[in-house]
């Protein structure tokens, strides 16, 4: 187990292991969300209240799921760096912290327009909102720390640990809405609890966010492949795979 | 893996990471109590009646729409309506412009604007707040009517 841990921290091994999955995992996840739209946009009926607004909310709410998770998944990677000095896992930050960024400004926009019909206003200073703009601002200000340190090495370190700091802001976007008055209401969308809405307008939610997960794991994936060459770009073993092509 | 087996170096760096977690998390967490009352986006019906909201200042108040409270002026845009928590405390709302399409009565809101000295709550702005629930409008209907027949 130690052992093939190990092994797929190798970069080279990482992209010799898998070359051919993200066709796949592609077509899945664009098949999924295609589905889901359509679903969501065509045959979900309209709220009571929100009428047709309310489909927003499945753009919106995969999308600040995964701004989350896929922050949690950064920081995640930063630790392994830190303690393990895997290299794998600094690409793996690397990678993943503009999709997080795009992520995070897609539900922050999202929520805006929904935000505007639905409560009167785009933007209200209120604690889940502004916690949710400091998590674009932490994934905005790893990637300009990456690019304005030198020294890769250094630069990893720095990187890492203001991920990994940065994990303090998860919890208080998850719980904002219990601990203070605010305008955003409590989740629509949990898996421990009962549905905050019938299953016709909760199966296609989740459609999307499984969809968006695995999405995002795809992309992630790709642009991880594309850092691993750039990073051994001198390495044998690149130049072998370049002239193979 | 276990624990033990980790090297000494690397058991060092984890212990060093976590560290600055729980540090840089409980300084968060004491800067945000020592907050809290600026990080509440509005005063409830309770803090009003309680004298903890400040008099002529800009201030945001939210609480349910008592329902039959909203009243209506004929001639302008003008309206008055009490919101309360839902138990004993409420509070006047004084408003004067276009009113989000969700504002109904049994509705959150949150209005912006100043306590005068009657305590009543002259509004700026009053924005709509939803709940988490959604449902298709045969469901709200046939929900409506189910309480409507538990009731009488």
């Amino acid at each position: 187990m130690l052992n093939w841990f190990h092994r797929l921290g190798s970069p080279r091994t990482f992209f010799a292991m898998t070359s051919n999955w993200h066709p796949w995992l592609l077509a899945l996840s664009i098949g999924l969300l295609l589905a889901g739209s359509a679903w969501a946009l065509l045959f979900v009926p309209p709220d009571y209240q929100q009428g047709n607004t309310v489909r927003i909310m499945y753009i919106h709410v995969p999308a600040a799921i995964l701004a989350q998770s896929g922050y949690m998944m950064m920081a995640g990677a930063a630790m392994v760096f830190l303690v393990w000095r895997i290299k794998l896992a600094d690409m793996a930050m690397t990678a993943v912290a503009p999709l997080g960024a795009s992520i995070t400004f897609l539900a922050l926009v999202t929520g805006a327009i929904w935000g505007k019909p639905t409560w009167g206003t785009w933007w209200v200073w209120d604690a889940r909102l502004t916690s949710t703009l400091v998590l674009f601002f932490l994934y905005l200000g790893v990637m300009a720390l990456r690019s304005a340190m030198e020294g890769r090495e250094q630069a990893g370190r720095a990187c890492a640990i203001l991920s990994v700091v940065g994990v303090v802001n998860l919890p208080i976007i998850k719980y904002s809405v219990d601990w203070w008055y605010t305008l955003h209401q409590p989740a629509s969308f949990t898996l421990s609890e009962k549905p905050a809405m019938p299953m016709e307008m909760w199966l296609p939610l989740l459609v999307m966010v499984i969809g968006y997960y695995l999405f995002f794991f795809t992309v992630w994936f790709m642009r991880l492949r594309n850092e691993i060459l750039v990073r051994e770009q001198n390495t044998e073993w690149v130049r072998t795979w370049v002239a193979e092509r | 893996m276990k624990f033990g087996a980790m090297k000494v170096h690397r058991r060092k760096q984890l212990l060093l990471v976590l560290f600055l977690v729980a540090a840089v998390g409980g300084a968060t967490a004491f800067a945000l109590m020592a907050l809290n009352e600026n990080i509440n986006l509005f005063y409830t019906p309770e803090q009003i009646a309680k004298g903890e909201a400040p008099v002529d200042r800009m201030i945001r108040a939210g609480g349910m729409v008592s329902e039959g409270s909203v009243v209506r002026d004929a001639e302008s845009l003008k309206v008055r309506f009490v919101v309360s928590d839902m138990k004993d405390a409420d509070v006047t709302i004084e408003y004067e412009g276009i009113l989000p399409d969700l504002f109904r009565e049994g509705q959150g809101i949150i209005a912006r604007g100043q306590l005068n000295e009657e305590g009543v709550f002259v509004a700026e702005e009053v924005l709509a707040k939803h709940d988490e629930n959604y449902m298709p409008p045969e469901v709200a209907a046939a929900l409506e009517e189910a309480h409507r027949k538990d009731g009488s």
